[in-house]
């Protein structure tokens, strides 16, 4: 299992656009992938997930990655939410 | 029989073709038991692809016709057709409960719409019609009703529906889709929007527009003033066409002076700036040949949310459209919040007199953190092209001195921290007070500029609120009174080398520019889209020759003899169909 917790920087949060770009990344993968917001954990390949959070700026996220393709994934995703969304 | 429809004129043009009936069927979701488990399940999944096929085309189509800003909504109602927890959930209550597909597919969708229609972020709020569009196709498929493919129009018609979803318009093909109409919408709906990057007429918000127009009807959508006609007489139609071409003609001569400065008959050159709210505004200023903004109303900023927002956020809006703009000048406005504009985070307390309340500058020097993060933003961007900063009700020359003394403090900080600022901004007022009209020859030494605000320089002048219809019709941008402080103002600024701008409605309005110019306005800022049909006019009228007519105007008597003599007199371009 690997985990990584990151902080969201955008002005919007993770509005439509950025949750696009992660789920279409972690639909990528094998591993399961979840996303912890506020004590809530969704699946991270659920684009009605993600938003549903409705994640805003200075948000604490983790993102767990569980499976054969955990590491890859999880560098995947760091470098799309390093990529303009957050640290 | 002829019948005319009013509703909300969402995109301007003139469209005559056959009316299109869109029949948005309500289809019934019936609820069944089945008997075959992995059948239904099958059915579920062809129906998903068969909808993300359709989606992947639409998105194309979105792609080349309305670039790829447009398209990407498209990637994301393609992902929710793949999302596991709405699939999953389907089929889970299909194989658990034995339901029947399409009754599975509309319960787990209200349970995700409704969660989206709960939160408190509008933003967020309006993403249940995101998923409300998505899976009405897929029910679509299921159910056997075909979704009419709007793409697949091929004769020239015009659409009259209910309302219509961002993934309808997108798909509208250009060619034969000449027009169209709906019952719901307003001018920012996303429909209305894409319907004028389309350049397709429209009409929004006709309420009875279904009952009254059957397929076939000859309709006539009037994008300009808002009407449809629903099978017009010849001679109607003959108005019509006219209209049409006359359009068509304005434009071509509109675009034409997109690139052009803005000077008089006589050589007298103005400004023609631009009113916005937000970065994105930029674009249909650029679009629309601005020259400047002369008004940045920076309270989007701060509005629609839960906290203010941080000298990040603000620094980088202020950096994105002095970007944008080039160097043209851009006059930003520092935060005027409070009475009417209320933010419910700062907690202030009702007041019985917003209008005359604590707002603007007077609640920024008292509530100085959010005031002088404002600055420091701004400050920092003014490397990024032609800023300057305008202070909104200033009633007092001290307001005035300790508000330049806050920003010359936050600026001098920056500067010591290595911090680059433009060493130009010119710092000036919002003249909407009466009081500080009167004494704008004391203001002019100080100031580098004003711009007169004359929404609210009407409404405290006349001691009418503008809200009110009982008294509305006090609001009377020609009243001599007005048009008297106008005039102080530009002699007052004139008499110290200072400019004048106007950011007002009254900017824009073609009765008043006549007067303006002869009183020797230097900026005019406007709603983008009034700015190409305001340089057509002054480019017609001579300043000499109003000149010699303002003695006269500024002693008529009332707000109708000015209209009626500003109209006798001179070019008002009344035929204009641009605006």
């Amino acid at each position: 299992m690997k985990e990584k917790t990151f902080k969201i920087t955008a002005e919007t949060g993770i509005h439509a656009r950025p949750a696009t770009q992660l789920v279409t990344k972690a639909s990528q993968f094998e591993s399961d992938i979840t996303l912890v917001f506020k004590g809530k954990s969704v699946n991270l390949k659920s684009i009605i997930g993600v938003m549903s959070l409705g994640i805003g700026q200075g948000a604490e996220i983790a993102i767990i990655c569980e499976g054969s393709d955990a590491n890859a994934a999880l560098i995947a995703i760091e470098e799309v939410i390093k990529g303009g969304l957050g640290e | 029989m002829a019948k005319t429809i009013h509703g909300i004129a969402a995109s301007p043009g003139i469209a005559i073709a056959k009316a299109f009936r869109l029949n948005r069927q309500e289809f019934n979701i019936e609820q069944k038991q089945i008997t075959s488990i992995d059948q239904e399940i099958n059915r579920f999944q062809d129906a998903l692809q068969n909808t993300k096929q359709e989606l992947v085309e639409i998105k194309q189509k979105a792609f080349t016709e309305l670039g790829a800003d447009k398209a990407e909504i498209f990637s994301a109602h393609l992902l929710v057709l793949s999302d596991p927890e709405l699939v999953n959930s389907v089929i889970h209550k299909i194989k658990e409960e034995n339901l029947n597909a399409e009754y599975a597919l509309n319960e787990v969708a209200k349970l995700f719409i409704s969660i989206f229609e709960n939160m408190d972020n509008s933003y967020m709020r309006e993403r249940a019609a995101d998923i409300r569009d998505v899976t009405k196709r897929v029910l679509a498929q299921l159910v056997g009703v075909s979704t009419f493919n709007l793409s697949f129009i091929s004769e020239e018609v015009i659409i009259i529906a209910e309302d219509l979803t961002p993934s309808d318009t997108a798909g509208l093909n250009r060619r034969y889709v000449k027009g169209f109409t709906t019952e719901f919408g307003g001018r920012t709906s996303h429909s209305a929007i894409m319907a004028r990057s389309m350049e397709i007429p429209a009409v929004v918000g006709t309420k009875d527009v279904i009952a009254s127009i059957k397929t076939g009807d000859l309709v006539i959508v009037d994008g300009i003033d808002g009407t449809v006609i629903v099978n017009p007489s010849a001679e109607v139609v003959v108005l019509y066409e006219e209209k049409k071409a006359a359009f068509a003609t304005q434009k071509t001569e509109m675009v034409k002076l997109k690139d052009k400065k803005t000077i008089s008959l006589d050589g007298h050159q103005v400004e023609l700036a631009a009113n916005i709210g937000t970065p994105n505004d930029v674009i249909s200023v650029l679009e629309n040949g601005g020259e400047g903004i002369g008004l940045f109303r920076t309270e989007f900023l701060y509005m629609g949310r839960t906290q203010l927002p941080s000298e990040e956020e603000q620094f980088e809006a202020y950096q994105t459209i002095l970007e944008r703009m080039e160097n043209k000048p851009v006059v930003v406005r520092t935060i005027d919040i409070g009475g009417d504009k209320e933010l419910p985070y700062l907690n202030l307390p009702d007041e019985m007199n917003p209008f005359l309340g604590f707002r603007a500058i007077r609640l920024c020097l008292e509530m100085q953190d959010m005031f002088r993060t404002q600055l420091r933003a701004l400050l920092r961007a003014s490397v990024y092209g032609n800023l300057k900063i305008m202070f909104p009700m200033i009633a007092t020359l001290d307001e005035f001195r300790q508000a330049k003394a806050i920003l010359k403090e936050e600026q001098e900080k920056l500067i010591a921290n290595g911090v680059a600022v433009a060493s130009n901004i010119e710092v000036g007022i919002m003249v909407e007070i009466p009081a500080t009209a009167v004494i704008a020859d004391l203001f002019a030494k100080e100031v580098d500029f004003f711009s007169i605000g004359t929404n609210d320089l009407i409404q405290y002048t006349m001691a009418s609120d503008r809200m009110n219809e009982r008294v509305a019709y006090l609001y009377q941008p020609y009243h001599p009174a007005i048009l008297r402080l106008i005039n102080m103002v530009i002699k007052a600024a004139h008499n110290q080398g200072k400019w004048v701008g106007m950011c007002g409605e009254m900017a824009g309005d073609k009765w008043a520019i006549p007067i303006l110019l002869g009183l020797g306005l230097d900026e005019f800022s406007m709603s983008p889209t009034s700015i190409l049909s305001a340089r057509n006019q002054i480019t017609k009228l001579s300043r000499e020759k109003i000149k010699s007519h303002l003695p006269t105007i500024l002693n008529l008597e009332t707000s109708e003899e000015v209209k009626k003599y500003v109209t006798e007199k001179f070019p008002i371009d009344s035929d204009n169909l641009i605006i």
